[in-house]
């Protein structure tokens, strides 16, 4: 009874396509989630620590101990040192949030650099921002030892040291990491937020059972509800990379092919769970919230937000089935490290069985839920 | 006019407003507890968010995968390679060229190496030691820093190690920060990142549940019946506070109970504190909430406008996970509007500093004049009217 | 207009004058409507759906502002008087997951209903609804007629003097409805002014007074004898033509002197238009053996004369069709379908046969079993046990190929409301099949018979009523299929446009379509060749409607029964056996 009936098919897929662009509904589900990622994602998703204030009691007063404080002050990563008369005060400020962290040098400070031996200098640091703290004092430490370099040049000839090269993203910056990431984020979000749509969609409007009296085949209808968001997604991730190096200088080293064919089996795998929430779903805002509960932790699981690397080892395990996990390695690769076809296919291969999976089970589904 | 009207005057004894606002109640009491998608979002989310920052989006560095590069078989190397081994924030796999090492990283199965030259053993007996060598893939800037700076931590350990061995004192580096963390000694990324994440848990109920509870009534035309009776909309909008209000503290509490005997959190501030600061920031919420459903009318663009309008700011804008000065200006300036933004510093700081009234209160009033705001918006919005 | 005639001691409780009121369409929703409320009476508020009964209601409410006009009820404005307003909004206003009870409660208590007078009105309510068996059940596992009645109890915890009942009989079986009626009556008598909204005309004629509503202007007010009065005399019926009835209502149609002429089984039932002498059965030429009776009139024929009168008799979508070849295989055949949901038989051993070229209607009470029937045939649910065949295709084993034989008309407008008129037309025609030219003429032929040329690029959710009615029809029959199955097709749809419809329909089976339809408008049965009555999953009765009706006076000895007196009569029976067998 298979076999690809071309009407019917170009029928559905017209459809689908025009459903998606007249339903004010899903037009949103279009414009707005790309709009507010592009431009939130790209400037206030920075794990970067900037233009923060360090709080500073110099007991010293000398003339090391100066050039250290404004080396500080001169550093990006700081807005302003604020000078603080006691360590009750410094209490107060770091409670207060008025500084996340504090600098105190003791008297002895330029005498002890003077005898030649080890001076030290207390940081503390606010860790209800832990993560921010322990960055901030990263760039202290930095400060620090490149003074104490420039006084002891002797000093870190005997030690070695360590040189350090960062592959791929010479100057680690932050937006070469946020972009290509984004791609991958964005393609997710119109694919399951519109495949979700789909099924719910029909049942919402009773256009469900005109469509089952039809003689259109499962297959037919679901490919057919399978184009929109492949095109969308195909759309937007493209455009994004169309930004990225345009509009914001990331490189792109990899073959465009291969990232259209990551693409079209990534969204595969997303379009068949979009498809499963939507089947389960009676209502469109069932499958609105039901996609949003898939949606995060596919993405708290990718290895965006966090690591996986970090995660417990049973949860690492999880992220196997995260569709999402494969191809932001892909789209890192294919922007900053010229990846070859070849680890391209060690990455595809996964998702390629998420999307059999997925998309067979949404099949099931779909009949089950028919009646 | 009146002579035509007739004598039928209502027999029964008139409903007095707290009678009326208890009998809402009830009845929101009743579908809160049958209603399956109450339940969903009221604990179930909660669960899978405070879940996952416990455990998925752990910042805190453990294992990182890397790979040292072993071109010299001197006894120094060996033991900088076990000092390497033995570190709990690297996973090492050992290998002898670099072009494997080179592979792997391509393949994202390490995210750095380590290069000991030929001579480097030879060197280090002279007293001239060269420089070990440092890969990182750059693809994720931070864990690209955390590598560089963990490995030369590990190295400069072991080197002072090797010289004091040696007899040699005062090698260390002129200057030594000596960094103590307040409030979070083992700077677990957890414990800032489960307040954050119960900020999002009261924003789904106040805001998200509450929206959608209010157009379902709107969508299965029970408001057009409610409306037609003698009760205020006042006593509605009550009846749909109170109850959520409630909720939104009941499941505060589940997730600071999980915090702290499961993630291990702990708990400096008082509990009045805690009250105070959630309760200041439900009302926002509940406002929010409120007057997205008097808007919109209809369950699914209340939950679209809920999630965009306020999940997603409390998410991203709040300081929660990205720091705020680090933003451009214009998007700190937008911060300024997202009630969250006064909440995660007065959360964090009751769960790890204490009671800091200096923080708790400035915070807590915001809160409470962006609530009057959004009730002010939200009265304004529901009349006792079908008129669009 | 004037008002209805108000004897002195009755009192009015609701006054509307030259309301007025716009959404910003092509006409006002209300164009200058006066009403009044008596108390004591049912005044009915009747028209199509659309015409403008819900907004006036509401107006009355005081939840929608009329932008002229005003509004008193017992002597104040709406807001003042929400304690002397008891309103059913056409969802009733139910809350799903409370249950029978919680609900009544609720309301009770926004009403300002004592405590100790609380229990004996829940209990005269409850035993007035026959609800007092399901007071712990959630609202949501009522069936319908039973929410209605929930619905009606909880608008009327406090007695009030004024009623406002928006469609309380909407797809209530004729049962539940003649119960609702009951109710009414007895409200009534205590002296509340009811208005019941409707778009069953049927049930305008047993309100004491009318007000007939089309597109928001009013077309009648008055009690609705002055309205059947005026036709009385020009009502006729006809029969001796044996199975040519629709061949001789379509030839008396395309006269110049019936305005309006429906199939009554094996007769038909004409209106003659004002001014003409009825004619007699030489001058209708409809054969030898024709005679003509004198008919009682109905609300409905009143309407249509209001109207302008019905369509005339020939369907050009007819025409246009191809003839289905003759063939004596059954078109549709349902051989002991049975349909199980777990312990819950919805539908058991369903048998029937419907030859090619006929009509055949399926009709029972809601949740009696016909939808589920309706649905294994058309191939939405697979039954349990059974089998049928539509257009000589097995549902079991071909069911891909029945489906592409039949022209499928849902319930309630279920196309593509965002897409256009065209839209809608290019999908369905792919979706059967028809591509590059056929699919081009088939669309043209459709907008050219239901005149859809001019809404071609409007949003087919934004239709008039009419024209949504009949692009459905047009996306059912585009690819010309052998067998219709129609659901429900002409509920609140004005009596012109169901005519039409119907004008279609008989042109179509004279071509040799067969057509499955189910339906609750009785004097729609009419229409069938055959009709199955199902009833607590069974088939309780089958056979052509005036067999059906001859039982029916059989069993109650009334004189000419309609179809509802006989699908009443017909469950009572049904419940009568089924009582004795369960006590011997």
């Amino acid at each position: 009874m298979t076999r690809f009936n071309p009407t019917r098919l170009r029928a559905m897929i017209v459809k689908e396509i025009w459903a998606l662009l007249r339903d004010p509904k899903s037009r949103m589900v279009l414009i707005l989630p790309p709009l507010v990622q592009l431009l939130i994602f790209t400037f206030a998703t920075t794990l970067d620590v900037k233009n923060v204030d360090i709080g500073l009691i110099d007991r010293s007063g000398g003339a090391h101990a100066q050039e250290l404080v404004q080396r500080i002050q001169g550093s990006p990563q700081f807005r302003d040192v604020i000078a603080l008369p006691s360590l009750r005060a410094m209490e107060e400020a770091i409670d207060e949030q008025r500084v996340i962290a504090a600098l105190i040098i003791e008297s002895d400070f330029d005498q002890t650099i003077a005898r030649g031996e080890i001076a030290r200098v207390g940081l503390v640091l606010d860790g209800r921002r832990s993560n921010a703290a322990q960055i901030l004092a990263g760039y202290v430490n930095g400060i620090a030892m490149g003074y104490g370099a420039e006084l002891r040049p002797e000093m870190a000839r005997r030690s070695g040291g360590s040189e350090v090269t960062h592959w791929y993203n010479p100057s680690l910056d932050f937006k070469w990491f946020t972009l290509p990431s984004l791609v991958a984020i964005i393609v997710s979000v119109a694919g399951l937020a519109i495949t979700s749509q789909a099924v719910a969609r029909e049942r919402e409007l009773g256009t469900f059972d005109q469509l089952m009296v039809s003689p259109m085949r499962v297959h037919e209808i679901l490919i057919g509800m399978m184009v929109p968001p492949m095109l969308v997604g195909m759309f937007n991730g493209v455009l994004f990379l169309v930004v990225a190096k345009f509009a914001f200088g990331v490189p792109f080293t990899g073959s465009f092919l291969l990232f259209l064919l990551a693409m079209f089996i990534y969204q595969l795998a997303l379009i068949g769970m979009g498809l499963l929430v939507s089947s389960l779903s009676m209502t469109q805002q069932q499958a609105f919230l039901g996609s949003f509960v898939v949606t995060i932790p596919l993405m708290l699981l990718s290895g965006y937000a966090a690591p996986i690397d970090n995660m417990p080892d049973w949860l690492q395990v999880v992220t196997y089935a995260d569709p999402i996990r494969y191809f932001l390695i892909i789209v890192q690769g294919l922007f900053l490290k010229a990846m070859p076809a070849s680890v391209v296919f060690h990455q595809l291969w996964p998702m390629a069985i998420i999307a059999v999976i997925s998309l067979v089970a949404a099949a099931w589904l779909f009949r089950a839920r028919m009646e | 006019m009146s002579d035509e009207a007739l004598p039928i005057e209502a027999a029964q004894p008139q409903g007095t407003p707290i009678r009326r606002l208890l009998a809402l109640m009830a009845k929101e009491y009743a579908q809160i507890r049958r209603d399956p998608s109450t339940f969903v979002i009221a604990f179930a989310m909660p669960m899978l968010l405070l879940f996952l920052f416990g455990y998925a989006v752990s910042l805190d560095p453990r294992a990182t995968k890397i790979a040292l590069v072993v071109q010299d078989e001197s006894a120094e190397a060996a033991r900088l390679t076990q000092a390497y081994a033995r570190s709990p924030y690297f996973h090492v796999r050992v290998l002898r060229s670099v072009q494997p090492a080179r592979d792997l990283m391509m393949k994202d199965e390490i995210r750095g190496f380590i290069v000991l030259p030929p001579d480097f053993g030879v060197a280090m007996a002279r007293g001239r030691p060269r420089p070990i060598q440092v890969v990182t893939d750059g693809t994720q800037p931070n864990q690209a820093t955390f590598i560089s700076s963990y490995a030369e931590g590990v190295r400069a350990n072991w080197a002072m190690s090797e010289m004091e061995a040696r007899g040699l004192r005062n090698i260390g580096p002129p200057i030594d920060v000596s960094q103590r963390v307040w409030f979070n000694p083992g700077l677990q990324s957890r414990f800032f990142l489960v307040p954050g994440s119960i900020a999002i848990v009261m924003t789904m109920i106040g805001t998200l549940l509450t929206a959608l509870v209010v157009a379902r009534e709107w969508e299965r035309g029970t408001m057009e019946a409610l409306m037609a009776t003698p009760m205020r909309m006042t006593e509605f909008i009550a009846s749909k506070v109170l109850p959520y209000f409630l909720l939104g503290l009941a499941s505060m509490a589940l997730c600071t109970l999980i915090a702290v005997v499961m993630f291990g959190l702990p708990f400096r501030g008082s509990i009045l504190a805690l009250l105070l600061i959630a309760s200041a920031f439900l009302l926002p919420a509940l406002g929010l909430g409120l007057f997205i459903s008097a808007t919109t009318k209809n369950q699914f663009v209340a939950s679209q406008m809920a999630l965009f309008a306020s999940f997603l700011p409390t998410f991203l804008l709040s300081g929660f996970i990205f720091e705020i000065a680090s933003m451009p200006w214009p998007i700190q300036a937008l911060t300024y509007a997202v009630p969250a933004r006064y909440l995660i510093p007065a959360l964090q700081t009751v769960f790890m500093a204490g009671d800091v009234w200096a923080i708790i209160l400035p915070n807590v009033g915001i809160m409470l004049l962006f609530g009057f705001f959004f009730f002010f918006l939200c009265f304004r919005a529901t009349r006792r009217s079908l008129d669009a | 207009m004037s008002g209805p005639a108000t004897g002195p001691n009755v009192g009015i409780v609701a006054r509307a004058d030259g309301i007025v009121k716009d959404f910003g369409g092509e006409k006002p929703a209300l164009g200058g409507v006066d009403i009044l409320v008596a108390s004591g009476k049912v005044t009915g508020l009747v028209g199509p759906d659309g015409a403008g009964k819900t907004t006036l209601i509401r107006i009355l409410a005081g939840l929608m502002t009329p932008k002229q006009g005003t509004v008193d009820i017992l002597g104040a404005a709406p807001a003042q008087r929400l304690d002397s307003i008891g309103y059913m909004p056409q969802r009733f206003g139910l809350y799903e997951d409370l249950t029978v009870r919680e609900n009544l409660v609720l309301y009770a208590e926004l009403r300002g209903l004592s405590k100790d007078a609380q229990e004996p009105v829940f209990k005269r309510l409850l035993e007035f609804t026959d609800l007092a068996r399901f007071q712990r059940r959630p609202a949501g596992k009522l069936s319908g007629g039973m929410k209605q009645k929930l619905g009606l109890a909880c608008a009327l915890v406090s007695t009030p003097p004024l009623l406002l009942l928006d469609e309380p009989g909407v797809g209530v079986d004729p049962i539940s409805r003649r119960e609702l009626w009951a109710m009414v009556a007895e409200l009534t008598r205590e002296g509340i002014g009811v208005l019941w909204s409707t778009a069953y005309l049927d049930e305008a004629e047993l309100c004491d007074s009318v007000y007939l509503l089309s597109e928001g202007e009013l077309l009648f007010s008055g009690p609705p004898a002055d309205l059947t009065g005026a036709i009385a005399d020009r009502v006729i019926s006809v029969t001796g033509f044996a199975d040519r009835r629709r061949l001789a209502l379509t030839r008396a149609l395309d006269r110049d002197d019936v305005i309006d002429g429906t199939l009554q089984g094996r007769a038909i039932r004409l209106l003659i238009g004002a001014g003409h002498p009825v004619p007699d059965a030489a001058a209708l030429d409809l054969g030898p053996e024709t005679k003509v009776a004198p008919a009682p009139a109905r609300f409905e024929d009143g309407f249509i004369e209001k109207l302008g009168g019905g369509p005339d008799g020939t369907s050009v979508l007819a025409a246009s069709y191809r003839e289905i070849p003759p063939s004596d295989a059954p078109a549709i055949e349902a051989r002991a379908l049975t349909r199980r949901f777990g312990e819950f038989v919805a539908a058991r051993d369903v048998s029937f046969t419907v030859p090619r070229g006929q009509t055949f209607g399926l009709l029972g009470p809601n949740g009696a079993g016909k939808s589920t029937t309706f649905k294994m045939l058309c191939g939405l649910l697979t039954p349990t046990s059974g089998s049928g065949s539509v257009a000589g295709f097995d549902l079991r084993h071909s069911a891909a190929q029945a489906r592409g034989a039949l022209g499928y008309m849902a319930q309630k407008f279920s196309l593509y409301g965002d897409l256009s008129v065209g839209q809608n037309l290019d999908f369905f025609a792919g979706a059967y099949d028809l591509s590059g030219s056929d699919a081009r003429e088939a669309i043209e032929r459709v907008t050219e018979i239901f005149e859809l040329g001019t809404h071609f690029r409007r949003n087919a959710g934004t239709l008039p009523l009419g024209f949504k009615q009949r692009l459905a029809l047009a996306c059912a029959v585009m690819h010309q299929p052998s067998v219709l199955f129609l659901d429900e097709p002409t509920s609140g749809v004005d009596p012109v446009m169901r005519r039409e419809f119907w004008t279609h329909i008989n042109g179509l089976v004279r071509r040799g379509v067969t057509v499955l339809v189910t339906t609750h408008f009785m004097d729609e049965a009419e229409y069938c060749d055959q009709v199955t009555l199902i009833y607590r999953s069974q088939q309780i009765a089958s056979g052509p409607p005036d067999a059906l009706k001859a039982r029916a006076g059989e069993l109650t000895g009334a004189a000419d029964p309609t179809m509802e007196d006989a699908f009443i009569a017909l469950i009572e029976a049904s419940d009568a056996d089924r009582e004795e067998a369960e006590a011997a």
